[in-house]
């Protein structure tokens, strides 16, 4: 380590200003504060101190996240291997199926990070400022709400339409508007929908005869058809990262406790799920309704919406009060979607996107109340 | 290029300078459709392939041309007070009459327009040409006005049903032009060009080059 810093501060120079590699200052400088914390602090007035820069927050998530990737990388290959009739217990073959879990989703992971992060580096040499790392968290979250089975071009163009359009159109880092994986998400599901949805995505290469359907398809017909402790321990199909809700669950501590994701957004979210569930149950006008409400938190990706992406710092609300609003309304639109429309099963993806978008407007309500509120107060 | 116009100028002016930026600049400095941001609902409705584009395109012209002809000529006979009736009076007469022209001459091109031929009245950039060119300004000048304004929205109506066809379909007025070794290679048509999200960000796309080539920013 002391070599690699020495080495640092040796070609320094050479990225300054005048240097020979000038141009390459940004890239540069990404690379060494990546690796070492930066020895320059904030001159002026400070208003927040805290002992982790966005670097050191970004990498934070990408740990919690570490759980469900490496089980979404053991259950691509179980899921492979029992819809052949091979190593049908779960510790069965547990080598075969990581190594081909990890052939499978290892590329992707490359090829989201690759693309993304070329482009944050082309545009940040050009503008002149600094690589933001805000792509650390959304590079990973790409691969982990991929189908297994999804043709790596496919993701390099979602990974490249979504950074442009999500993140560097607006200003880059911390002014989207949007989720940038969710972009990327949705571009998919959208451009090509027969690699996002339908029963054969889910495993990989999976035989002819299996049934790959995941449990929010067969829900429509009233019945996820896994039983309660695989979904909630992940051996179903589904996107890479979602199908383990304990992975997910110690990633959500992780964050909770760090104070880097909040609880406050995570709870919401499932209150608002199970509230729109529970007035299907009693409504129960057809087979979906009657799924009991708390299936709705087993099937599909809405408890890793709400732990990895509806928390989302920069597109999610600001105010302490807004969150619960926002959080209550992306549950509440997940469960409705799901349920009103199955041809767009993955509800949370779109719920999120329309709570980002409302956010803003949640913020703004919220502030303009507190002001009404004091207003009263003093008068 | 300049060395030609400048020729031509001398020989015999054929259109004067200000008749000239009557024509050029809604071509691209002041676009209808990308500066303005007019007409966008049938930019993006009929442009997810050429040929109807094509015919849409011709339509608008013909609707924006014959419209401020006729209401340049009678526009100091018009009252100011019922000047909007009487021009949607005009407009709707000549969309009816491109309606029945297209029913009778290219019937499968119409019935894929449907609707959205005679929602040409609700278009913009008609309207808004008659009220800001033709009620003030003599025949000649309107009609070079609404050519340029009528193909400053066709050209960009036409570049994106060029990408939407192209990515969307694989073809470009009908024919397949992406070859079967692409497909066979796993490539797909991105089905977000069909539906008119994508026109969106076609157009966007657009606006963008559109302005980091002119330099020039509206900022609210």
């Amino acid at each position: 380590m002391k070599f690699l810093k020495d080495k640092i501060l040796e070609f320094r120079p050479q990225f300054e200003k005048g240097g020979k590699y000038e141009k390459f200052h940004t890239v540069f400088d990404g690379f060494s504060t990546f690796l070492f914390t930066p020895d320059h602090v904030t001159h002026g007035g400070t208003h927040i101190k805290a002992g982790i820069d966005l670097k050191r927050t970004m990498f934070f998530v990408v740990i919690a996240m570490v759980p469900a990737l490496l089980f979404g990388m053991y259950n691509v290959g179980h899921q492979h291997f029992i819809s052949n009739g091979e190593f049908l217990g779960y510790g069965e073959g547990l080598i075969d199926k990581l190594i081909y879990g990890a052939i499978k989703v290892l590329p992707v992971v490359v090829v989201s990070y690759g693309v993304g992060l070329g482009i944050e580096f082309f545009i940040a040499s050009k503008k002149g400022h600094a690589i933001n790392e805000g792509f650390l968290v959304s590079g990973l979250l790409i691969p982990l709400v991929m189908p297994p089975a999804i043709p790596l071009w496919m993701v390099a163009v979602a990974t490249a339409f979504a950074v442009i359009f999500a993140k560097e159109v607006f200003g880059g880092t911390g002014m989207n508007i949007l989720n940038v994986a969710l972009t990327a998400r949705v571009f998919l599901f959208f451009a090509y929908p027969t690699f996002m949805s339908g029963d054969t995505v889910w495993i990989a290469e999976k035989a002819d005869a299996y049934s790959g359907a995941t449990a929010l398809a067969n829900s429509i017909a009233g019945s996820p058809g896994y039983s309660i402790s695989d979904m909630m321990l992940g051996f179903i199909p589904g996107s890479v990262g979602e199908t383990s809700k304990i992975a997910i669950l110690i990633g959500a501590a992780f964050l909770v406790i760090t104070g880097i994701g909040s609880w406050k957004i995570m709870l919401s979210v499932l209150m608002g799920a199970a509230f729109m569930g529970l007035v299907f149950n009693g409504l129960a006008l057809n087979e979906f309704m009657q799924v009991p409400f708390y299936y709705h938190f087993l099937m599909g990706g809405l408890v890793f919406g709400a732990v990895f992406m509806a928390t989302d710092p920069v597109t999610a609300a600001q105010t302490e009060r807004g969150k619960w609003y926002y959080g209550f309304l992306i549950g509440l639109m997940a469960v409705m979607i799901r349920v009103f429309n199955p041809a767009y099963p993955e509800g949370i993806m779109l719920a999120i996107l329309f709570g980002n978008v409302m956010a803003p407007l949640i913020d703004y309500f919220v502030v303009q109340a507190n002001i009404k509120r004091r207003r009263l107060v003093r008068a | 290029m300049s060395a030609v116009e400048t020729k031509v100028q001398e020989a015999k002016p054929l259109l004067s300078k200000k008749d000239r930026a009557l024509l050029v600049d809604p071509l691209s400095d002041n676009n209808p459709i990308t500066i303005q941001v007019l007409g966008i609902c049938s930019a993006l409705a009929v442009t997810t392939q050429l040929k109807p584009t094509m015919v849409m395109a011709i339509s608008v012209m013909a609707v924006v041309v014959l419209s401020n002809f006729v209401v340049s000529l009678i526009r100091n006979l018009i009252p100011s007070r019922i000047r909007i009736i009487v021009q949607l009076t005009i407009i709707s007469i000549l969309v009816i009459l491109v309606d029945q022209l297209l029913q009778a001459y290219v019937y499968d091109v119409s019935k894929q327009l449907s609707v959205f031929v005679g929602l040409i009245i609700t278009n913009c950039i008609v309207m808004g040409r008659l009220e800001a060119f033709a009620m003030a300004n003599k025949p000649g000048p309107s009609i070079l006005d609404a050519i340029g304004n009528s193909a400053g929205y066709a050209w960009i109506i036409l570049a994106v049903a060029f990408a939407r066809e192209l990515f969307g379909s694989g073809k470009l007025f009908g024919f397949q032009v992406i070859p079967d070794a692409f497909y066979e290679m796993g490539y797909v048509n991105n089905g977000l060009m069909l539906i008119p999200a994508g026109a969106l960000f076609v157009i966007a796309i657009i606006i963008w080059i559109q302005r980091s080539i002119n330099q020039k920013f509206e900022e609210a």
